[in-house]
Order: C-alpha cells, then structure tokens, then sequence
C-alpha cells in the first residue's frame, strides 16, 4: 500500500482504455489530462493516453483533430511559438515534461523527431548526423565516425551513402533524406521517436523501407506516428489513437481498431465514411 | 448496414455484393425446397430441376469471390467494410455447400421412387428438412435485415435439429435390421438425412457470420455437442 500510494503517479492507470490488456506493457510516456490551448481556442481536451515502451502508437484523425498538435506537446515544440500552453501532465520516466524546470534541448534530444519533410542540414551528409552529436557529447573523431556509420547502418542508409559521406545531404532523393534525418535522430540516441506524417512526400518504395525501418526501430525504441495513411498505421502500428475535434475518441490495439472499432466515429472515420 | 461513403463506387460495390449474396441465398433456399418436395412427392421432374439449377448456384458463388477479390484488392476495406466482405466470401461458401448437399438429395429422390422405402422415415426426412428449411430461410432474412437477434435464435435451432437427424438415423437402422431388403432405400434415406443435418450446420455457420458482419465477435461456443451416442456400436440397440 505504501509502495502504491508513494507512487501513485506512476501505478496509476493513464485512462480506462478497456480493451487494451496492458499486462506486460510498460509506459513509457503517460499523458494525463492533457489540455492545449493555441491562445484562447481549446486544441485538445483532458487527453489520457499511454505510450507503451518499444511499441508503435499510431495517432489518427481527420485534419485539425489535434493528432500533431498531441505530437509536438511530446518534444516541447509549442514552446516555439507564443500563446500556445499546455496544461495537466506528461510524465516521462517520473518527471511531467510538461514544467517550466525542464531542459528544453536534452527533452529534444531523448524525444526524436522526424517531420514530414525531409530536413536535411546544408552540409554534408556526415556532418548532418556528426552536428547533433557534437552538440550533446565531447568525442574523439573515431568515436564520432563510428557513431555516424551506426546511425546510418540502423537507419538503412549506410550501403547507399557510404561512399559519398562528403555530398552534400540535399543532393540525395526524397527518401534518402528522410531516412538521412531518421539517422540524425536516432544518432542522438534518443529514447522515443516521433514521426510526424514521415511518408507523405515519398515514393511507395521509400515509404515501404520507412515503414521497414520504424519496424526495427522500435525494438530499441517508443515509437508515435502521426499518419493520414489509414494502411500505413495498420501496417506499422500497434497501438491506435483516434481523435476528433481535440478530444481522443478511441485507444486499442491496432488490429482492433481496423477490425472491429468500438466506437462508431472511429468506424466512419477508418471506412471513408466521414461526412 | 448504413453505406454512406464518401467514395459512392465503394457504396454500389458493396451494395452489389450484398445483393448477389441475397440472390444466391433465394437460390439455394428455393433448390433446398424443391429437393425436399422431389423427395416427399417421389417427384423426378423437379429432382432433375435441382440438379440442373445446381449450376446456376455455383455460378452465384463464382460471382461472389470475383465481387470479393476487386473489393479487396481496389478499396482495402477496413471494420464493417472489411467484415461485409470476408463474411460475403464464407456465406457465400456456405450457401454453395448447401446447394450442394440439396443437389445430392435430389439425386438420390429420383433413385428412391423407384423402390420402396418405409414411409415413416421418408416423413422423417421432410420433418428434418422442414427444420433446416425454415432455419435457412430466418438466417437469410437475419442476414438481409442485419438481425443478430434472429442469427442467434437461428443458431440455437441447431441442436433441435441434430436431435431430430439422431432419432431419424436410429429409425432407419431399426427398418433396416428388420427387414434386410430395405437395406438399398434406407441408405438413401440416411445419406439424404445426413446431408440435410450437414446443410443445417452450414446454415449455423452463416448466423454465425451475420454476427460476426455486425459486431466483429461470433456466438460464444457454449453449446454442447448431444450426439455423441450415434458414434457408439451400441447407439441403437
């Protein structure tokens, strides 16, 4: 009891998402009544939701459902503009990422994230990975070189640019560059990913080696996406978030919810019937 | 089933899918129907009718997995989409079995009106088919009307009819241990029984599909199994 109550944040469930049997999962991130305010216009409404350890969660809804908007809270990307808060709490191993005391910069570099398009540095392909991890740690260059060829070999890159790592990072494709900021962030080794729509300015080829990709990432690491693909947060996910108009309408298991959704907007949404 | 996508071609798809399912279950009820009358009134004529329109069922099935493929292959459907559609390719399985099973029974109508069975146990056979019969036309009127409620009362209709099919095969091995040269006829007669209690598990599974369409769970297999007695060597002694 007294193991419970002294840490009851920690043991209390985020939400009552019954049909996820959370038994064996652990939450990486726990979001809490989670509210967001762009100025005066409520964005999201008392989100709950968990995000379980080296697992996938898909984030799905139509435009100006809140589902970036829930991203971007995760690395503290709102800080960047002005009038924009969030209230109620994310906790991320034991601390709420959400107060005014935390490290803006080392949140950024724990919590990766990948946009939706390819944002390469101006400079050469080496330097765009070797740039982050200077910013975080003092290397030795071999111990940098060696950082850079794992974090291109773990982002499928490494066979592709290993002998141009001088070129400049803007002179590979579409693909290329996104898995070249994949690189980048998983350099910086992070503990969560975030994927905000990584796939909508590829190719199916380059977004099939993306999709490979999170596949693999996430033994390794927590992975959130945020998609307007409903096959590819089938294919990549295992855990689905739907929302609507700021509030979060349903959370289960993937293959639940592109099976038999419970609730009848996620079943209108994922069927193409959304008026 | 609301259909109101956005994308109308899905909705006629769909609702084409739906209604060549619909065919094929009038089909198949009406060949069942007719192989029971065949049977009943030792009426060869409409036998051979059963047969031939076997073909048109199969037809309907053929259509039915074409209709699937495309809907799978071009719209990816998902939840209740993707429920209609595997739901469409079993039922439409189930229906063709059927069919199938009434084909047979005819078949061996026509052989049987040239012997003489004991008439009691050819009753026996149209009390059961009348069973299977009205099960099969409720479930298609469950599956029509997306009547889960119905589907479930269809399913539990099941062990009636496998107590009547039990006390039609102890009958029949009765007349047959009586009198030996009943033996050719009453085989008939248990072969067409076995095939209708077979049809009427067919017709289970589709309530158990129309379920399966509208809430995405099947009945809980709760049911006990009652007979286990016809596969004891002393079962009708």
């Amino acid at each position: 009891m007294s193991i419970a109550s002294s840490n009851a944040s920690m043991t209390v469930p985020v939400a009552t998402h019954t049909g996820v049997n959370a038994a064996g999962l652990s939450e990486k991130v726990s979001i809490r009544n989670l509210e967001f305010f762009y100025g005066d216009s409520r964005a999201l409404k008392g989100i709950n939701l968990p995000l379980y350890a080296n697992k996938t969660t898909a984030f799905i809804g139509p435009s100006g459902c809140g589902k970036s908007t829930l991203l971007r809270i995760l690395n503290r990307m709102y800080d960047l503009y002005p009038g924009q808060r969030a209230t109620g709490q994310v906790m991320f191993d034991g601390e709420n990422l959400l107060d005014a005391g935390v490290d803006i910069n080392l949140l950024r570099a724990r919590i990766g994230m990948v946009f939706q398009k390819p944002t390469p540095f101006p400079m050469s392909i080496y330097e765009n990975i070797a740039f982050g991890i200077r910013l975080y740690e003092k290397l030795p260059r071999s111990e940098v070189d060696a950082r850079v060829e794992h974090a291109l070999r773990r982002a499928a890159l490494w066979d592709e640019v290993k002998d141009k790592l001088a070129a400049s990072g803007l002179g590979l494709s579409g693909g290329q560059q996104q898995r070249l900021c994949i690189a980048r962030t998983v350099a910086v080794k992070p503990e969560v990913i975030l994927f905000d729509e990584p796939c909508s300015a590829l190719d199916p080829i380059s977004t099939a080696k993306i999709e490979e990709l999170i596949d693999e990432l996430k033994q390794d690491y927590t992975i959130v996406i945020v998609t307007h693909n409903m096959q590819q947060a089938a294919r990549v996910s295992d855990f689905t978030c739907f929302m609507y108009l700021g509030d979060l309408i349903e959370f289960d298991v993937t293959e639940k919810i592109f099976t038999a959704p419970t609730d009848k907007r996620t079943q209108a949404y994922i069927t193409g019937r959304f008026g | 089933m609301a259909n109101d996508h956005i994308l109308k071609r899905f909705d006629e798809e769909l609702e084409r899918l739906n209604s060549t399912i619909n065919e094929m279950g009038g089909l198949t009820e009406s060949q069942f129907a007719k192989a029971l009358t065949a049977v009943r009134d030792r009426d060869t004529a409409i036998a051979e009718e059963v047969i031939a329109d076997d073909a048109r069922v199969d037809a309907l099935d053929v259509a039915v997995q074409e209709q699937t493929v495309k809907l799978l292959a071009l719209r990816q459907p998902m939840a209740i989409d993707l429920r209609v559609v595997l739901s469409s390719i079993k039922i439409a399985a189930a229906l063709e079995r059927i069919a199938d099973y009434a084909k047979n029974t005819a078949k061996r109508g026509i052989v049987l009106a040239q012997a003489s069975p004991p008439m009691s146990a050819v009753a026996g056979i149209d009390r059961l088919g009348r069973l299977v019969r009205s099960a099969l036309k409720d479930v298609l009127d469950a599956f029509a009307d997306d009547d889960v409620g119905k589907a479930r009362d269809v399913w539990n209709r099941d062990e009636e009819i496998d107590q009547v099919y039990t006390g039609l095969f102890r009958e029949l091995l009765t007349y047959m241990m009586e009198d030996p040269r009943t033996i050719t006829a009453c085989t008939h007669l248990m072969f067409m029984a076995k095939n209708i209690e077979r049809a009427g598990d067919h017709v289970t599974n589709i309530a158990e599909l129309v379920s399966f369409r509208s809430t995405g769970q099947t009945f809980a297999e709760t049911r006990r199994k009652g007979s286990g007695a016809l596969y004891t060597t002393d079962g009708a002694a």
